[in-house]
């Protein structure tokens, strides 16, 4: 139990949102890289791999592009289809493997990541497809390899929609970041959940709440702001 | 040099089992410098057959040859190649909204490799011939549908291409924007060269600007020639196209017959001699003057009355001094 008449109540309450905060901000940036290489990487290759999509045959190979598709696809389906708390879970041994502790803030990043990158995965994908097919076919025209449709015609046109959906995915990772107290203590949700829920502390949890509604809004408001500036519609 | 050989393409049709044949055995020969019309209704495989010359789609039978080369036997790095000879402007424009102007025209020069420099001499240059300097920092979303054509034609002409392919290009335009980007055409093709193949619905734009045409109908080309030869060719559905006169039934005992003039002196007084000579009441049931192929051309309906004789008479005399004498309908006797 917390008492908040103790004279060190206060002091104690916002070193500790500090602490959590940064760890927050950590997770979200470094999920977030990952996810904005990984995700756009993989809608890019799943839309072009497509039946109609530019890279249809890569290497001449009709096969082949279907097979990466469906590949590629399926991984993405189960990325989604997993609960996060369970996806946590289950990769405890792989972010072991793949930075030594799963019970570190590290080790929270990994789950995040594999949740964020399929899900932006299919936003981009659908941002992409959002792109007019006359502009690729005017790409071809012009005599323009695959590569060169994706990385001067179907990405750049389709950058404000990735925007929007880049700014949903790290709000929803913001989300997930609070599931990580599974496997420790990190981050903004971990901080309310211990000291607000377990420590029956109103006043954490009230400070978490108005800290994260604050974080989204500052992301949806900067996400738009960009997306809006980089559209010339 | 274009020249299609025997193009087929048919698609997969959703609701029948039967395949539908959007281009059907289609041949053309399209000469060096002209600029040829391909029109027809909506639905009639006109645009799947431009698409089939650039092989934007694939024809399941046929050859193109583009200056003898079959486009239709080479691998994709070699068709990139000779795609760069072959611009092409939409009817919807398909420019990239969030480049300029500037760096629109500039994409197929980046795609090609043009270093900055070059790319950016030869953007101003065509910006010039099309007259948008001024705009060259836009964005699309700036620009009206006439201005946005023009962008589309200068950057279909940025890489030197020998022939341009335009898919109803003057289709989401109004009338004045239509007249002034097929005149830009008609410049282009005289001052460069430039061979263009222009896909239309509209009887119009053939008139304006085209040397050759040809009719598509489900398909199929029913018709194809030099414009001028077409005027000049007893029952061409082209030509009478081109000077729609409207239908008339003639009345028992005459004939209809439509006397098409090209580059003659439309001052003589033919018609008044024809009925003096031949003691014909002449009656004048259309007339037209158009400038077809860059050329002054008229086409008069005429309904003959008087006996087969008289009739065939006064016709024969009509081709006599040059004209083109369509009969397009006849009773009572043969004309």
């Amino acid at each position: 139990m917390i008492d908040p008449t103790d004279p060190a109540f206060w002091p104690r309450l916002v070193d500790g949102l500090l602490v959590a905060s940064a760890e927050t901000l950590i997770m979200l940036v470094v999920t977030g890289i990952v996810t904005l290489i990984g995700g756009l990487a993989l809608g890019v290759i799943l839309v072009a791999t497509d039946s109609d999509g530019v890279l249809a045959a890569p290497f001449g190979s009709r096969a082949l592009g279907r097979g990466i598709n469906l590949v590629l696809g399926t991984i993405v389906n189960i990325g989604r289809s997993v609960p996060f708390i369970i996806l946590m879970v289950a990769l405890i041994p792989v972010s072991r493997f793949l930075v030594g502790s799963a019970y570190s803030l590290e080790g929270a990043i990994v789950p995040l990541c594999v949740a964020a990158v399929p899900f932006f995965a299919r936003i981009a994908e659908i941002a992409l497809r959002e792109v007019p097919a006359g502009l690729v076919e005017a790409g071809t025209a012009m005599g323009a390899s695959p590569v060169q449709l994706l990385v001067k015609v179907l990405v750049p046109e389709a950058v404000p929609a990735l925007l929007r959906g880049f700014t949903t995915t790290l709000v929803t990772i913001v989300n997930y970041s609070a599931i990580v107290t599974v496997v420790g203590n990190y981050g903004l949700g971990s901080f309310a959940y211990v000291n607000g829920y377990q420590r029956y502390s109103v006043i954490h949890i009230l400070a978490v709440v108005a800290l994260l509604v604050a974080l989204v809004h500052l992301l949806q408001w900067l996400g738009n702001r960009l997306a809006t500036r980089l559209s010339h519609r | 040099m274009i020249v299609a050989e025997r193009l087929v393409k048919t698609f997969a049709s959703t609701d029948s089992q039967n395949p539908v044949r959007a281009v059907d055995d289609v041949s053309l020969r399209i000469a060096e410098g002209e600029i040829f019309g391909i029109v027809g209704q909506s639905g009639a495989g006109k645009s799947t057959l431009v698409r089939l010359l650039n092989l934007l789609e694939r024809p399941d039978a046929g050859k193109i040859l583009l200056d003898g080369t079959d486009l239709t036997a080479l691998d994709e790095r070699a068709l990139r190649r000779e795609r760069h000879q072959i611009g092409m402007i939409f009817q919807q424009f398909q420019l990239l909204s969030r480049r300029t102007v500037r760096d629109n025209v500039a994409l197929p020069l980046e795609v090609l490799g043009v270093p900055a420099r070059e790319r950016r001499a030869r953007v101003d240059e065509i910006l010039e011939l099309v007259g948008l300097t001024d705009r060259a920092d836009a964005y699309p979303a700036q620009l009206s549908g006439g201005q946005k054509q023009r962008v589309g034609i200068a950057r279909a002409l940025a890489p030197r291409p020998r022939v341009l392919l335009s898919d109803e290009a003057t289709s989401a335009l109004d009338p004045a924007t239509t007249r002034s980007i097929l005149d830009l055409l008609a410049k282009l093709n005289r001052e460069l060269g430039l061979t263009i193949v222009l896909i239309t619905h509209e009887m119009e734009v053939i008139k304006q600007v085209c040397h050759s045409a040809a009719l598509i109908e489900d398909g199929r080309i029913v018709e194809q020639g030099r414009i001028r030869e077409l005027l000049g060719t007893p029952g061409s559905r082209i030509a009478h196209q081109l000077f729609p006169l409207g239908e008339h039934a003639p009345e028992r005992g005459n004939t209809i017959v439509e006397v098409t003039f090209t580059g003659l002196d439309s001052s003589r007084p033919v018609i008044a001699r024809l009925a003096r000579d031949h003691g014909l009441d002449i009656s004048i049931l259309g007339a037209m003057i158009e400038t077809v192929a860059g050329e002054q051309t008229g086409r008069i309906r005429l309904e003959l009355p008087g006996d087969a004789a008289t009739r065939a008479a006064a016709i024969e005399s009509l081709r006599a001094e040059g004209y083109v004498v369509d009969v397009a309908a006849t009773s009572g006797g043969a004309a």
